[in-house]
């Protein structure tokens, strides 16, 4: 029999150790990041175009393409995203067709994200006629984060009390108004979080752009959402793998950007959320 | 006048049932207390009256439950929320500002003129007995208020719909006796204007401030009678034994 200290600080060592060993990677690739693309950022970098076949110049057009993406996968994503979350937390019945449709959000959050980039091929691109523009790219990343904003929409509209629903209906609000003015006000937070979680998932992927929007080089700015353009992930691959003789710096510092462009949106979304949880009075 | 007439009035939830042949009626502007312990069906019925049961998802019934001569079925469900108030057993103000609480229901049903708005506040405040204590401090969060206080902010916030009718749904057990005290007061008040239906676990509550009292007991009811009728010379045996308190 071991002394219950032991084990308890046997236990502590392992829980700590646990944690520790989340943080130490993060920490590593942030730092390695940091170390060997912040020296790549100037002025030039962010706003030019590639040049010399991408071993110089900058990487503006693939900032500015990635922007796109992401803005109009959220602009796709988080209303439809929105819309369902609500019918299935405040009107969907517990039956079968409802369980079906839930196992079906569940499945497509499972979904790996090249499949996402072959169904975006085969339905925008060459389906609705899209052609291998940023239309095609943001549906299809819009489609890969639907599962996220749904679930995490959900979730939070699930968590705002019950007693507030029947309060509101019980003062003669119809149901519309009883989610409009009470429900949805308090689930912002919750819904907030998973944009944010939808909006760095959306930035960072590579396979869904790859056959959908992304422009191997293309040294200007899209002209509308049905030109191709080039994106940071897509960059970031084919800097480090397709072109020779790229020097470490413009990679580090693609990396970086990348990395800095996810870590801001998600601050934004963090301080807003704060702000509307500061707000929060039960 | 009769306000309410219930007949034969069944309730299950899936294949527990909860209130059983309940047939009674209430008059208006009178205040029935219902009392019984846990389980006899009185929030049952009460919420029956409002048609929140309906909320449940396994919610059956048969019987028929009359307002003002009218099926409450039949009709249209934010009017009848609209004529019928219910405050519940614990305060619960809606996550607003004491004045957005009061006027919601009015906003709801689509009052938008700010001075209307106001004036409701302001009148229901007073109706409910706490204007004094909170008409310096109307756009901070309910849930400053004490449990007391924000009970009768609840109690406000159903006056300034206008309903008819007052459900209490064991509306002092979260609170002290002094906040019960005034709550009661309230009750005694509202009569004049309202027709009031108070279901209690509290036995002095009921014969305090209940013109009659009804006592239910595993879903049906069991007798019902004037107030000093139940409290000295009730007819059943059971509800004898209920409020000397020998069960319950």
């Amino acid at each position: 029999m071991m002394n219950p200290r032991t084990v308890q600080k046997i236990a502590f060592f392992s829980l700590f150790l646990s944690t520790l060993l989340i943080v130490v990677p993060v920490g590593m690739i942030v730092v390695i990041i940091v170390q060997k693309g912040l020296p790549a950022i100037t002025w030039q970098f962010l706003t030019d175009v590639p040049r010399q076949g991408m071993r110089a110049g900058g990487i503006f057009p693939a900032i500015v393409g990635t922007l796109y993406l992401v803005l109009g996968a959220v602009a796709f994503a988080l209303p439809i995203g929105l819309l369902a979350a609500i019918y299935l937390s405040e009107y969907a019945r517990d039956n079968v067709m409802n369980r079906i449709v839930k196992l079906a959000i569940v499945n497509l959050a499972g979904v790996p994200s090249v499949v996402y980039g072959l169904f975006g091929l085969a339905m925008f691109v060459v389906w609705c006629r899209f052609g291998a523009s940023i239309l095609s790219g943001a549906l299809t990343l819009g489609i890969m984060i639907l599962p996220i904003i749904i679930t995490a929409s959900r979730e939070a509209l699930e968590a705002v009390p019950q007693t507030f629903r029947e309060v509101s209906l019980s003062l003669g609000a119809s149901k519309w108004q009883t989610i409009r003015h009470i429900v949805l006000p308090n689930a912002i937070p919750g819904i907030i979080t998973g944009t944010i979680l939808g909006i760095g998932r959306a930035a960072g992927e590579t396979a869904p752009i790859l056959f959908t929007v992304a422009a191997f080089y293309l040294p200007r700015l899209p002209k509308s959402i049905f030109d191709q353009a080039m994106a940071l992930p897509y960059h970031l691959y084919v800097i480090s793998t397709q072109v020779p003789n790229v020097d470490e710096k413009v990679r580090y510092g693609t990396a970086f950007v990348l990395l800095a462009m996810v870590l801001t949106v998600n601050l934004v979304a963090i301080v807003i959320r704060y702000k509307f949880r500061k707000q929060k009075k039960w | 006048m009769r306000k309410f007439g219930i007949e034969n009035l069944n309730i299950w939830f899936g294949k527990v049932q909860a209130l059983k042949g309940v047939s009674l009626a209430i008059e208006a502007n009178e205040i029935l207390s219902i009392i019984g312990p846990s389980n006899s069906g009185k929030t049952t019925f009460l919420r029956m009256l409002h048609r929140l049961n309906e909320l449940e998802q396994n919610f059956r019934m048969s019987g028929s439950v009359l307002m003002d001569a009218l099926d409450v079925r039949s009709v249209d469900l934010e009017l009848l929320r609209k004529k019928i108030g219910i405050i519940f057993a614990l305060p619960l103000p809606l996550p607003l500002s004491i004045f957005d609480n009061v006027s919601f229901g009015p906003r709801m049903h689509g009052i938008r003129a700010r001075k209307r708005l106001t004036d409701i506040a302001e009148q229901s405040l007073k109706q409910a007995y706490i204007w004094d204590e909170v008409k310096d401090r109307l756009h901070e969060s309910a849930f400053k208020l004490s449990g007391g206080q924000q009970q009768r902010l609840c109690i406000a916030r159903t006056l300034a719909t206008g309903p008819e009718v007052i459900l209490f749904d064991e509306p002092c057990s979260g609170l002290d006796p002094v906040s019960t005290a005034r709550v009661e007061e309230t009750m005694l008040e509202l009569k004049k204007d309202y027709t009031i239906v108070l279901v209690t676990n509290n036995v002095k509550q009921a014969a305090r401030v209940g013109d009659r009292t009804a006592f239910f007991l595993s879903g049906e009811l069991v007798e019902l009678d004037t107030t000093d009728k139940i409290f000295t010379a009730p007819s059943n045996k059971r509800t004898d034994d209920y409020i000397r308190g020998k069960f319950g």
